[in-house]
């Protein structure tokens, strides 16, 4: 969209974007496959799981026939195997990461338990998956495709959570495996203690994967263990957890002391002096577990944001209806509450945070697709260099970072300028490509699961809100409520916000990030030229002004001399890692808008509205703009200017005139004194100074930030037209007549 | 010997959506008819799972959907379709609202028919809606029927089952909701099919990844349909009046409630 086309009247939304907007903005319109499988979840989820949300059934923390049930539609559906390849009798060939995040906001749309069930399957698995021997991965493949009669394997996946008034806490294993049974020239035979809090899937699951840690010299640290559950020992249950939160799917916690033999830890193991040594440590699977799967939940809570937006209007228009004297065609009829413009600002910042979220969740799980084959390359290259393991692999990479700092130098630079030989040498480079990619999903995951949920789950009581005392009713169109509650275990889910703040105060920090995050700074002023009503001038300006405030945090002391950047300091590290999420989130947006700006061109089913469609969408982006503008400067000033001492009213801090020196310069320089008035502080003629905390604090050093500052406030300009436009949008887009669920 | 089943079905805005009347470039449309997600018509749709269901139990029979439709918003509904029956589509790229002359549309349908390659005239059953959810003329299938010269028709049919014999036995709907019982020989026939009995199956993957092999090909080959409306005009267009008859009384007993009930249905 040019400033010139802005000045020709102005398309505006006609309908609510429909799956032919969605499979371009998240990148799967090609895919015909996975888009039959959605529309299989969706009648799902919009029939038996929407029908069981109505009639009460998330109202008993025990699993019901009305739940279990609800697992023989999803394996009919393809849910069940839809992370099994074609080669084992699944549908799908992947990308896994996108496919799953997509069926996952698909049935989250309706409720997010029903979505919890499904992913705690491929939670289970994904441990087997990302780093079991290929013996394991082929044989839980094939029995989750089938498990020989007529059904399939399901599992659950046993971490740990603190067990109330036992004395275990989060950080510890609450898991143990010891060796029973070890006879020459045979496999070893293990013990596995795990008590489990919390865990999903429990009611059904014929398998767990539990983490666990030594309780045997003989067993060298952590690992994950499978445990079936017909292998002997005790394979109890346990008690329902009475969460209030996604009742739709089983939690329980489970004690299980079985014994297996050690082919089951997962990733193999080798024997070391008479010592087993597992290939991986728990750590290091759920490492690489979490950090895709995390992102799905993220964007359990986007789906619900985005799902309120149809009743929420619904609710708005019809407020008023059915009452006397209000007739069709008057704007009490056919507007409602929509002539307020505070209720249509609200739901565009509930859709707007939607948006975003989805934005980026898709993004991060479109990356992770890219990222895994990468990875796997990588631990192929290492090895054939010789690095096959631990140190040797971290030095490996560790030496591998100064290439692809130069890589992204190069990429930055035009083609014609370029060494074009060497660029092309390290983009064939798979270590390098592989580093670049890992630094951004590092980053991308952990955002995408605090934002999304975090802030979300703000957003989703904003949503709720708008639908009055309806809104927090059972029977509210969309679940609305279960949604709140449930966003809010969402923000807990798979690691606490905490957790995510903490890996992103790290991961952001890495130069391979940060590189990459100033050619994205680059990206956002050219886009801010093409397309200026984005807003995108506003984001590149909040990200110049984060960038800018890491690193002066990174490299300056508070003012008792202690190092603000630092790893216990979360009061500095925390805050920045959120307003990083807001400007990711944005981003991502605005790049799924002009993917739909320029690919929804090509759809002839598109074609009528596409003018009205993008224009909403770049108000939409304009809004996000200012706002996670907004939310960085706020977080970024009160950082920067919070651990300095405020001046008080003594000699040393106080560049103060007084009266009697302002009325002595006043015959030199006539009207001094109300000019000064203004820009300094004055000391009265007795003595007392203004009432006030003390003089004004001065911000020495601190120039470039109240200039980035001062810019950022300026890029807001036309935002909040941007959202007049958007708002007058929502009164005018054509909704259905009901909603499509319960069906 | 099986039977060779052709469904004609075109799609619907999905009926949850508001229906808006306008006059567009064309003459008259449904607002924003292209952005609002469409559906397969409801009465064809149960015409197409019939027959899904007669070609499973009758050994060698072979089910054709031929649909004419604008492709990109046929290809949208295949995604889901396509998973409920195996079929094969013939797709026709053309208007599907119900501003479209019924004999213009039934023409290209039974032209496509006609250009099916491997069908068997001797084994041919034609299956549709009674009517459609667009408009409801009632007269396309039986124009389709005429023009591929088969004289065996049956409306608002809902239920067929064939005889030892091979013969046909319909159950087609008549007044004071009774069912006229008809016996044919057998096939070609043509069968408007009502609401038969079938629930609509689940989703099946499995069967949408095997339809799909020939349903991307066939939507891709789709060629436009012409079906012009020359020489007709639309006098007045409106959707189906909503009754809405609120009244708020106060304190009113259940026992008055439902005796005020009675009476309305009553008449």
């Amino acid at each position: 969209m040019s400033a010139t086309m802005q000045d020709s009247p102005r398309a505006t939304l006609q309908t609510l974007p429909g799956d032919d907007v969605r499979q371009i903005m998240w990148r799967f319109a090609e895919r015909y496959d996975i888009q039959m499988l959605l529309q299989s979840v969706r009648e799902v989820a919009r029939g038996p799981v929407a029908r069981l949300v109505a009639e009460g059934g998330r109202n008993s923390h025990e699993w019901t026939e009305g739940k279990q049930a609800l697992i023989k539609h999803f394996d009919e559906a393809g849910i069940t195997t839809a992370a099994v390849g074609p080669e084992y009798g699944g549908i799908v060939s992947g990308p896994y990461n996108l496919l799953l995040s997509l069926i996952s906001f698909e049935l989250a749309w309706v409720d997010a338990g029903a979505a919890t069930g499904s992913l705690a399957g491929f939670l289970a698995f994904a441990p087997i998956n990302e780093r079991g021997t290929p013996e394991q991965v082929a044989e839980y493949t094939q029995r989750t495709a089938s498990d020989g009669k007529g059904g399939h394997l399901r599992g659950a996946f046993g971490l740990t959570e603190p067990l109330p008034y036992v004395g275990v806490e989060t950080g510890t294993l609450a898991g143990k495996v010891r060796i029973v049974e070890w006879r020459d020239g045979q496999e070893p035979l293990l013990h596995v203690d795990k008590r489990g809090r919390f865990i999903t899937n429990m009611d059904l699951a014929n398998y767990v994967t539990v983490a666990v840690d030594s309780d045997d010299e003989r067993i060298k640290g952590s690992c994950m263990i499978i445990v079936e559950e017909t292998d002997p020992g005790t394979f109890d249950r346990g008690v329902p957890t009475k969460k209030l939160a996604h009742q739709l799917s089983s939690t329980r916690d489970p004690v299980i002391s079985v014994k297996v033999p050690a082919s089951r830890i997962i990733g193999g193991y080798t024997i070391e002096n008479g010592v087993i040594v597992p290939n991986y440590s728990h750590g290091k699977i759920i490492e690489a577990v979490f950090k895709h799967t995390r992102v799905s939940v993220g964007l359990l809570t986007a789906a619900k944001l985005l799902s309120a937006i149809e009743p929420v209007i619904r609710y708005q228009r019809e407020r008023f209806r059915g009452r006397p004297g209000i007739d069709p065609g008057t704007p009490r009829h056919d507007l409602g509450l929509q002539q307020r413009e505070d209720v249509l600002h609200r739901l565009i910042d509930v859709w707007a945070t939607g948006e975003a979220a989805a934005s980026l969740g898709f993004a991060a799980a479109r990356l992770f697709d890219v990222l895994d084959p990468l990875e796997k390359d990588k631990e192929r290259a290492l090895s054939e260099q010789g690095a096959k393991g631990g140190l040797s692999q971290v030095k490996a990479l560790q030496g591998s970072e100064k290439r692809a700092l130069e890589f992204l130098a190069l990429r930055a630079q035009p083609e014609s300028e370029r060494d074009n030989a060497r660029f092309q040498e390290l983009e064939s480079d798979t270590i390098v490509q592989y580093l670049i990619t890992d630094a951004v999903g590092n980053v991308l995951c952990p955002a995408c699961k605090l934002w999304n949920t975090g802030y979300g789950a703000t957003m989703m009581r904003e949503a709720l809100s708008l639908m009055g005392g309806y809104g927090i009713t059972e029977d509210c169109p969309g679940f609305l409520a279960q949604k709140w509650m449930d966003a809010q275990l969402e923000a807990t889910y798979e690691g606490p916000e905490a957790v995510q703040r903490r890996q992103l105060s790290l991961s952001m920090t890495l130069d391979l990030f940060i590189e990459q995050y100033k050619q994205w700074i680059l990206e956002m002023r050219r886009i801010a030229f093409e397309r200026p009503g984005t807003g995108a001038c506003s984001l590149a300006s909040a990200m110049e002004l984060w960038l800018y405030t890491l690193n002066h945090l990174r490299k300056s002391t508070d003012d008792f001399g202690k190092k603000l950047y630092n790893t216990p300091r979360q009061g500095v590290t925390f805050p920045l890692a959120d307003a990083l999420c807001w400007l990711l989130a944005t981003r991502e947006l605005i790049s799924d808008v002009i993917e739909l700006e320029i690919k929804g061109a090509e759809n002839p089913a598109l074609a009528e509205g596409l003018p009205g469609l993008v224009a909403f969408y770049t108000d939409l982006c304009h809004v996000q703009c200012a706002r996670a503008a907004g939310e960085v400067g706020k977080v970024c000033a009160e950082l920067v200017y919070g651990y300095n001492r405020h001046p008080s009213w003594d000699r040393d801090s106080c560049a103060c005139y007084s009266a009697e020196e302002l009325e002595s310069l006043e015959s030199i320089v006539p009207g001094i004194t109300p000019v000064a008035s203004g820009l300094v502080d004055v000391i009265g003629p007795d003595g007392a100074a203004p009432c006030k905390a003390g003089p004004c604090a001065h911000a020495e050093g601190l120039q470039t930030f109240q200039r980035l500052r001062a810019k950022l406030d300026g890029c807001l300009t036309g935002a909040r037209l941007a959202k007049d436009r958007a708002a007058y949008a929502l009164t005018e887009v054509m909704i259905p007549e009901v909603l499509d669920y319960p069906r | 010997m099986g039977f060779h089943i052709v469904v004609c079905a075109g799609i619907v805005p999905d009926p949850l959506q508001t229906l808006e009347p306008i006059t567009g470039p064309q003459g008259p449309a449904l607002k924003n008819e292209m952005m609002l997600p469409a559906v397969l018509d409801p009465w064809a749709k149960h015409a197409l799972f019939e027959a899904a269901h007669l070609a499973a139990k009758t050994p060698d029979s072979k089910v054709w959907l031929v649909s004419m439709a604008p492709k990109t918003k046929l290809q949208q509904v295949m995604m889901s379709i396509a998973q409920k029956a195996s079929f094969e589509l013939v797709a026709l790229d053309g208007p599907a609202s119900g501003f479209t002359d019924s004999q213009a549309v039934a023409e290209a349908l039974a032209a496509a028919i006609n250009a099916i390659s491997g069908l068997d005239r001797k084994r041919l059953l034609v299956f549709g809606g009674w009517e459609s959810a667009s408009r409801g003329a009632g007269a396309t299938l039986q124009i389709v029927g005429e023009r591929l010269g088969i004289v065996e028709q049956f409306q608002g049919v809902d239920e067929l089952s064939v005889t030892a014999s091979g013969s046909l036995r319909i159950l087609e709907r008549v007044e004071g909701g009774m069912h006229q019982i008809s016996h044919c020989d057998g096939p070609p026939a043509v069968l408007g099919w009502a609401t038969g009995s079938l629930p609509e199956p689940p989703n099946n993957p499995q069967v949408g990844m095997a339809n799909m092999r020939t349903l991307m090909p066939a939507l891709q080959k789709a060629t436009a349909a012409g079906v012009a409306v020359d020489g007709k005009s639309f006098t007045s267009v409106e959707v189906p009046k909503q009754r809405r008859d609120t009244r708020i009384v106060k304190d009113a007993s259940t026992d008055d409630i439902a005796r005020e009930i009675m009476e309305w249905i009553k008449g």
